[in-house]
């Protein structure tokens, strides 16, 4: 049982890292690379309101948020679109975005390191321990996956119940035939990029709570959220939640039963499977 | 044609013949190289033991007006190269330090793996390494391959065994029994302790209940802390590193993982540890350790804190501080900047470091601290290899 708790915490987690990037690579077809960056940049940001201001880091959501969501914006508008707009086909603007975002992952990488340093940061947050059915977990890792249920949730049903998100899921089907039916497809993608990553950033000052971070990790965050948004179908919500909980739940019951040095083999095998049998990712669909 | 080329040669040869003659005499400061990692997995580490006492190493040696070679007081700099916690990017550093920036000396790489990469380079330039923050086996046959190189931190035996020892004196205090779990990093230093720190338990009597490994970078520690306390230990012992050491302790609070004792390795002597886990660190182990009460340590703290504005760790900040006296002293007695005969110096002589008095026999730090322990807010060192004044271990009262 505590595996099962424990391995839907974790994927809780990670549904939280891989939902940003979602949208990102769905809608606005940017393969963000700099998405761990951005989320380790909010982990600093996070921290800062913490101890400066002793800000609550869930309040402190609400202030990273916004930023995040300009921050982004801007980020589309002044370096990615001039991609998008020179882009002749998906397969060039996938490497062209690939290549400028690793360079703004060095960026961010950079303003972290000479704000902050190399060092290892934490801080103490709901770090006290809540039983459920016998066995202890610590609050802000259920706090945290509460805060994934809550994202997911909402943004399933902004995508699917709401006149704009039907817009943006269209924009993620097929840029050009959005176009013809008088979606705004440039706003579109700047807007999905944007809400990547504010949800990237919040997903980032929960972690925080929890996790011992540097400004070095950015990479392994950006590596699990996209083995879990190919895995999930890209661009699908609901598949990138269900490859988070299912990579979280093998990565417990692997640790707990074999061993913990075969976590990242679990991983990896798992991808593969999907890889092998489902290409197009749990709940994607078969190109046409 | 002929002539013209040669003429050429000889007024190349001349200006240059200038130039060197001239950069030596107009030599008026020592250059020191350092490359170490300001990035990468061990940036953090580099960031709290190795950049910042180097640091106040040189403010102080630069207040005094340098170091005095044949009475002649020259200032120190410092040329910093990031090596990316990458052997081959040090490599490079440290070949472009030799070559392009002709440093006099170096201050020795950051943690084992990139002294020992670095190694058979610096011997060939003919450095002297006193590494000061590698952890080895290998102390003695390193020190006879390389013989520039000087190994100050200690062995992965003796920092082992040293746990079996503390757990012992733990035993018989009552405050815990026989049954150990033991967790490793699967990484150099996690393995090294491993299998140095399993058979000195088993030696000792204790039954090892619960045993894993973990790879490097791992942050979910809720299934290791749940399947150890399954098992029901006394005792919990994790050679880990930084990410892993702090990872443990908070899933163990968590988790109120209830043992007599709960060792973790690389990190628990940071001031950061204190920080992050507070009141919750009293009575954790863990690799490493000072004297925080011996004569000038806690003024050099206070400096350090001053200087750098960070807080020295309670282990390899002191000992990377150290290896600069030792050099700054050797450099003294020598009265020269040449690297044999300082190398040489290093070898024979007894330096008086921030660490106390210092020898190195056979290249090799002998005397070193080994286990550490987080008592009323400081990290006293438990157990040493012989240098005295080890506080009593404490037993680990639960996590509030």
């Amino acid at each position: 049982m505590s595996v099962i708790i424990s391995g839907l915490l974790l994927g809780g987690t990670y549904a939280l890292i891989a939902v940003g990037l979602t949208m990102q690579y769905g809608v606005s077809r940017i393969m963000n690379l700099a998405n761990g960056e951005n989320l380790v940049f909010a982990c600093f940001v996070a921290f800062w309101l913490f101890t400066t201001f002793a800000i609550n880091p869930i309040l402190g959501i609400v202030l990273i948020v916004p930023l995040a969501f300009v921050l982004n914006w801007l980020i589309y508008t002044y370096a990615m679109r001039p991609l998008v707009d020179r882009a002749k086909n998906r397969g060039q603007l996938e490497v062209d975005s690939i290549l400028a975002t690793f360079g703004l992952l060095f960026i961010l990488q950079g303003i972290m390191k000479l704000t902050f340093g190399g060092g290892y940061f934490n801080y103490n947050f709901l770090a006290v321990p809540v039983t459920i059915m016998g066995s202890n977990y610590g609050l802000n890792r259920i706090v945290a996956f509460i805060a994934a249920a809550v994202i997911a949730g909402a943004l399933y049903l902004f995508l699917n119940h709401t006149r704009y998100g039907t817009a943006i899921r269209a924009v993620a089907v097929d840029p050009v035939s959005a176009g013809l039916v008088a979606i705004d497809v440039p706003r579109a993608s700047a807007f999905a990029f944007a809400l990547g990553g504010a949800l990237t950033a919040a997903s980032g000052a929960l972690l925080s709570t929890f996790y011992t971070f540097n400004a070095d990790m950015g990479i392994i965050f950006t590596m699990k959220a996209l083995i879990i948004v190919i895995m999930g179908g890209v661009g699908d919500v609901r598949g990138a939640v269900l490859a988070a909980l299912l990579l979280g739940l093998a990565e417990t019951a692997v640790a707990t039963f074999i061993d913990p040095g075969l976590t990242i083999a679990a991983t990896y095998a798992l991808f593969m499977l999907v890889l092998l049998f489902r290409p197009q990712g749990i709940f994607g669909k078969r190109p046409s | 044609m002929k002539r013209r080329t040669m003429i050429k040669t000889v007024a190349a040869a001349t200006l240059a013949g200038v130039l060197m003659a001239g950069g030596a005499y107009a030599q008026e400061v020592i250059k020191l190289g350092a490359s170490a990692p300001k990035s990468g997995p061990l940036a953090g580490g580099a960031e709290v033991s190795h950049w910042p006492a180097i640091k106040l190493w040189l403010h102080d040696v630069n207040a005094r007006g340098g170091i005095d070679v044949g009475g002649k007081k020259m200032p120190v700099e410092v040329i910093e190269y990031d090596d990316r916690t990458s052997g081959e990017e040090a490599i490079k550093n440290i070949q472009r330090l030799a070559t392009v920036d002709k440093v006099d000396f170096l201050v020795a790489p950051y943690a084992t793996g990139l002294n020992l990469a670095t190694a058979p380079l610096i011997a060939k330039y003919g450095y002297p390494q006193l590494a000061a923050t590698a952890v080895t086996d290998g102390v003695d046959e390193f020190a006879k391959r390389w013989p520039n190189s000087f190994w100050l931190l200690g062995t992965s035996a003796s920092f082992a065994e040293s746990v079996a020892d503390v757990l012992v004196k733990l035993r018989d205090k009552g405050a815990i029994g026989d049954k150990v779990a033991v967790v490793n990093v699967a990484d150099a230093f996690g393995i090294e302790l491993m299998n140095a720190g399993k058979p000195a338990m088993e030696a000792a009597g204790f039954e090892i209940v619960y045993e894993t490994s973990y790879p490097l970078g791992q942050q979910d520690f809720a299934p290791i802390i749940s399947a150890a306390q399954a098992a029901e230990p006394d005792a919990f012992v994790a050679f880990s590193y930084p990410g892993d050491t702090f990872g443990l302790s908070a899933q163990a609070k968590i988790a109120n993982l209830d043992v007599g004792a709960f060792y973790v390795g690389v990190a628990t002597a940071f001031p950061a540890y204190l920080g992050a886990n507070g009141a919750a660190a009293e009575g954790v182990l863990g690799a490493g350790a000072v004297n925080p009460d011996a004569p000038g340590m806690a003024e050099w703290r206070a400096r350090h804190k001053d200087v750098t504005g960070v807080d020295a760790d309670y282990w390899a900040s002191a000992m990377t501080y150290s290896s600069l006296q030792i050099l700054e002293q050797a450099i003294n007695k020598v009265g020269s900047l040449d690297k044999a005969a300082v190398t040489e110096a290093i070898k024979g002589g007894t330096f008086d470091t921030v660490l106390g008095e210092m020898t190195l026999d056979g290249n090799v730090n002998r005397k070193f601290w080994t286990v550490g322990q987080w008592q009323g807010g400081k990290f006293y060192g438990v157990a040493s290899t012989g240098i005295g004044g080890e506080a009593e271990p404490v037993a680990k009262n639960g996590w509030e």
